[in-house]
């Protein structure tokens, strides 16, 4: 007999109530920076058992919902955890652990401003992942779509120079004049074809709407999720990097842009349905503006000296790696994009903790300043050079994984285009993030000048993180079973 | 009769009693208890109204017991009941907070007289929403009207002077306007009740004196709700009243004018369409969509260059009147609840941002976007109750602001006006850009080293703009009040038909005396 479970509609309610709790307790704590850094781990280990809790279910093939009140006739505030929902917020979650440990040491490690701020709009912009991450229809993902980008901005911010404040115009301007501008006329025009705004398996709009609206409706929402950054719209994520790194590693590497490229998946998936999308000719256009944009954005993460301007470039590039795999629309490319979410998630955040490991040790920023840092920082190069490899998609890593399914999926539907898309991005990859890996280790360092201590590795926490998200990142490949099934799920795979 | 039997006569005559009484009261505090105490009773009425109306459909009362159509008839229908509770609550929650600020910005001496003026001008407006007379309406819009022009003046700077006098000017002119129509419309019919008129009026609809008299109604009532191009009197006035009165007044005054157009329009003139008959502008669009557009438009847009920030917030009313009347504008159950929402929810919103203003003005001693600086730091509290205000005036989800945008993009699209809903994301980016202005002064600066250290506002005046924020969160998220209410309203205005008239022959005109098709002033 198995112990009783609590009902999974709880669970889900605790997940949110959770960071709530959180928030409110770190904003209490503000006084006290052991007791508030203590509250942070305890709610982020709280949340990420929570989640857990709730994967069970839905290995088993349970949808476990949660209908709050209704917020507009007929659209309630409701929840539905389903595979793909899952996968966000396993990743969300378990790596909010991983960085609340690493934020510790880079904030006292560089002695931050107002921490107390810093710590409580990570815990709400947690929350909004969740929220996002278990939607169960469009109005309850756009309501937490946007607290996540109000409640980012402070972080993004943080410096309070003038470069942040032109930096958070950008960020706010494009998320949010995208999400309400485009988005939200698309929520609208959903509810009125379809009388819902549920998702269901199939897509809620098939058999309501064909032909070219089905065009406008896809544009509306891949262009209004300019979290997913697809050129045009990518611009706020390098605006973005001027945050503190932990905020670029869990929030722009995994969380807020994540929830971008999770809710174009979702949309495809759940909204349209991959055969409506099959077969409204014209479709094939998300593929395109998600191929240039892989391409152009590596083109210029090449040209970038700045180690996080690079990363922020790369991440644009391999966000729509995901849309491209949903735009392809076969089964296995979509699985491929559901994974790419995860191998993504653990390579890049991996990246820029270490980034941020170097600029809290030796307080360098550029990558031409890197010279023979390898062998003062071993443990950070040495996770820099597995997230890279992931990057480029070589096993032992998680981005094989992925990107063998997008190339399966691509080649049952002769998708060449794609293909060759995602070849010529594999060497770009490469190209720009091997010679940092050379540079690291191949090459002597500069020589210190005088009156400057050498440096060594940096703070424990920060190293313990990166050491487990790289760790993360070979794990995923050799055990991909949990992500591997719900994956599977998504697109209609028996539990 | 019962108590609750006179509860529509209560509404209006109870302030309208009380606010001479003020006078006597010469101690400020006296004067500022005193009307509160007016204020309370007033929305417990309004309480008694909505929940009575709920419960037993539309009321009707006969002052002085003189019979529809010969005497004035008081009607108290779901539209009337949902404006009578906003408009007293919000002078509730403006009474309240009225206290300290209205001592720091008026003279001591003109304090009881502030309170006469208040209650009148409340008098005026619940009067306009209760009566079910055309002319009655008239004295009370010119009760509300000449009593707001005197608020105004009272404004420290000497540019409330010249303010009220343009608002004087203009506003004169509406109403001007407003009894031409219906003096005209009287001619015709040979009454004034409302639902006489919309009895007798589809009769003579199509003589060119009920045309002349529609544009009349129409341009007049125009200028009162200050819809763009004939709202030059509103920033001014805005800007220079004390604090408290823009408070009130944008939170009402322009809302009830937007009930009056609706009641006039939709009721009365409601059986021959009139509000469909004014004239398009391109190609099937109406004149007053297309002026509601600009106005979203240019008030967005005028509203993004300026410094004062009470300024700044009165040209962002006048794009949200354009709101409100585009939703209007739609003539479909959808656009009319977008428009009823907005009335309700917009109150909700300017009344927290002018109420934080002016416990800023009360502190800082300017609302000036220069003097700002670190304003969010230095007063925490009242400054997260604009925050939230702000965030509302976006429209981010999760506060009320977003449910009336919501529902108005919802009714343009489902007529296929494209062109509007896109006037509404364009002025709602527009929006975010002006409102960021003000936060980022106000989060993102530090406070000046010379900036004397400043107090919160008083309890008396955050405790009704947390109200009014909180407000904003919860009609963010339940909207069984206030959508469902102005649901209700639209269902009924849209589908509004008058009853059965009184037996026997119409008072204006002796029996056998009225003419089929009038021969004076009809159409020739």
């Amino acid at each position: 007999m198995m112990p009783p479970l609590p009902d999974p509609a709880q669970i889900i309610a605790a997940c949110l109530i959770v960071p709530a709790l959180g928030t409110l307790a770190i904003l209490l704590a503000g006084r006290w920076p052991n007791l508030r850094e203590t509250v942070t781990l305890a709610t982020a280990g709280t949340l990420a058992a929570c989640v857990l809790s709730l994967l069970d279910p839905v290995l088993a093939g349970g949808r476990p919902t949660l209908t709050l009140w209704e917020v507009l006739p007929g659209a309630p505030l409701a929840f539905t955890v389903e595979p793909l929902g899952m996968i966000f917020a396993l990743i969300a979650s378990g790596l909010w652990v991983v960085t609340s440990v690493y934020a510790i040491g880079y904030m006292r490690g560089n002695d931050e401003h107002a921490q107390t701020r810093f710590y409580a709009c990570f815990a709400i912009a947690i929350l909004s992942a969740m929220g996002i991450a278990f939607a169960g229809n469009l109005l309850t993902l756009f309501l937490f779509y946007e607290v996540m980008t109000i409640s980012t901005f402070p972080l993004v911010t943080h410096k309070g120079s003038e470069e942040a404040k032109r930096a958070g115009r950008v960020y706010l301007g494009l998320l949010m004049g995208a999400s309400i501008g485009l988005q939200l006329v698309g929520i609208v025009a959903c509810w009125i074809l379809a009388g819902t705004l549920d998702f269901q398996v199939g897509g809620l709009l098939a058999g309501h709407v064909d032909g070219w609206p089905v065009l406008v409706l896809l544009a509306l929402f891949v262009f209004g999720t300019a979290k997913a950054a697809v050129m045009p719209f990518h611009r706020w994520l390098p605006a973005a990097m001027v945050a503190p790194t932990p905020v670029s590693a869990l929030l722009h590497a995994v969380a807020v842009v994540k929830a971008g490229v999770f809710t174009v998946v979702k949309v495809v998936v759940y909204v349209f349905g991959l055969d409506l999308l099959t077969d409204t000719a014209g479709s094939d256009w998300m593929l395109y503006a998600a191929g240039f944009t892989i391409l152009s954005a590596s083109f210029v993460a090449l040209r970038q000296d700045n180690l996080k301007r690079r990363l922020a470039y790369s991440t644009i590039s391999q966000l729509s790696y995901v849309v491209l795999a949903a735009a392809i629309l076969a089964p296995l490319s979509v699985m491929g994009a559901a994974l790419h979410i995860v191998a993504h998630a653990f390579g890049k955040i991996t990246l820029f903790f270490a980034a941020g490991s170097i600029y809290t040790a030796a307080h360098k920023t550029e990558i031409s300043q890197l010279d023979g840092i390898g062998w003062k920082m071993p443990w950070t190069m040495g996770a820099f050079a597995i997230g890279s490899l992931s990057m480029i998609g070589v096993p032992p890593t998680a981005g094989f994984l992925s990107k063998w399914f997008m190339l399966s999926g691509a080649y049952d539907t002769q998708a060449w285009v794609a293909i060759a898309v995602i070849f010529a991005s594999t060497v770009l990859n490469a190209a720009y993030f091997l010679p940092i890996v050379y540079r690291a280790f191949a090459t002597r360092p500069a020589p210190v000048g005088p009156g400057h201590a050498d440096h060594g590795e940096a703070p424990l926490p920060i190293v313990a993180a990166l050491t487990l998200t790289a760790a993360g990142s070979i794990g995923l490949f050799l055990f991909p079973d949990v992500f591997l099934s719900l994956a599977d799920q998504l697109v209609g795979g028996r539990p | 009769m019962m108590l609750s039997q006179t509860l529509p006569a209560l509404q209006v005559v109870l302030p309208l009693v009380a606010a001479p009484l003020c006078l006597f009261l010469r101690p400020p505090k006296l004067a500022w208890l005193f009307a509160m105490a007016v204020g309370t009773a007033t929305l417990a009425t309004a309480i008694a109204l909505i929940i009575q109306v709920q419960h037993t459909g539309p009321i009707h009362y006969e002052m002085g017991g003189w019979a529809a159509p010969w005497g004035i008839e008081y009607v108290i229908d779901p539209l009337d009941s949902l404006i009578l509770g906003l408009v007293s609550g919000i002078a509730w929650l403006v009474l309240v907070y009225a206290g300290p600020s209205v001592e720091a910005e008026i003279h001591r001496d003109q304090i009881p007289a502030f309170y006469v003026l208040f209650l009148l001008c409340l008098t005026g407006l619940l009067g306009m929403v209760a009566t079910g007379d055309v002319f009655n309406l008239f004295v009370f819009l010119e009760v509300s009207s000449l009593s707001t022009y005197a608020l105004v003046a009272m404004g420290r700077d000497p540019r409330a002077l010249t303010s009220a006098y343009r608002y004087l000017i203009l506003g004169s002119l509406g109403a001007t306007f407003y009894v031409i129509g219906i003096g005209l419309l009287y001619m015709m019919t040979g009454t004034l009740n409302m639902e006489d008129l919309a009895r007798r009026i589809p009769e003579v609809a199509d003589t060119r004196t009920v045309a002349v008299a529609i544009a009349f109604l129409a341009v007049g009532l125009a200028l009162k709700l200050a819809l763009f191009p004939l709202h030059k009197w509103l920033p001014g006035a805005y800007t220079h009243a004390p604090s408290a009165v823009t408070a009130f007044l944008a939170a009402t005054a322009t809302k009830v004018a937007i009930y009056v157009l609706v009641r006039i329009f939709f009721t009365v003139l409601g059986p021959i369409d009139a509000f469909q008959t004014l004239p398009a502008a391109i190609s099937e669009t109406q004149v007053v969509a297309v002026l509601a557009m600009l106005a979203m438009l240019s008030g967005s847009a005028v509203a993004v260059f300026q410094t004062n920030v009470k300024r700044l917030l009165a040209y962002s009313s006048i794009a949200q009147v354009g709101t409100m009347m585009l939703g209007i504008s739609m003539v479909s159950v959808t656009g009319m609840t977008a428009g009823l929402v907005h009335m309700v929810n917009h109150a909700l919103i300017k009344g927290t941002l002018f109420m934080a203003l002016g416990a800023v003005a009360l502190r800082v001693g300017s609302v000036r976007l220069e003097h700002l600086d670190g304003i969010g730091y230095r007063m925490p509290v009242t400054f997260a109750a604009f925050l939230v205000g702000a965030f509302s005036l976006i429209g981010v989800p999760m506060t009320a602001g977003f449910i009336s945008k919501f529902i108005l993009v919802r009714g343009a699209l489902e007529d296929g006006h494209w062109l509007m809903a896109a006037a509404v994301v364009v002025s709602s980016l527009l929006a975010i850009v002006y409102v960021w202005r003000i936060l980022e002064v106000a989060y993102m600066r530090s406070p000046p080293a010379t900036a004397p250290r400043v107090r919160e506002a008083p309890l008396v005046m955050l405790a009704p703009l947390w109200l009014l924020a909180l407000g904003n969160l919860y009609f963010g998220l339940d909207t069984t009040y206030s959508v469902g209410l102005a649901q209700d309203a639209a269902d009924y205005i849209l589908t509004y038909m008058p009853g059965e008239g009184p037996p026997g022959e119409h008072p204006g005109l002796g029996p056998g005396a009225r003419p089929a098709v009038p021969s004076s002033g009809g159409a020739h």
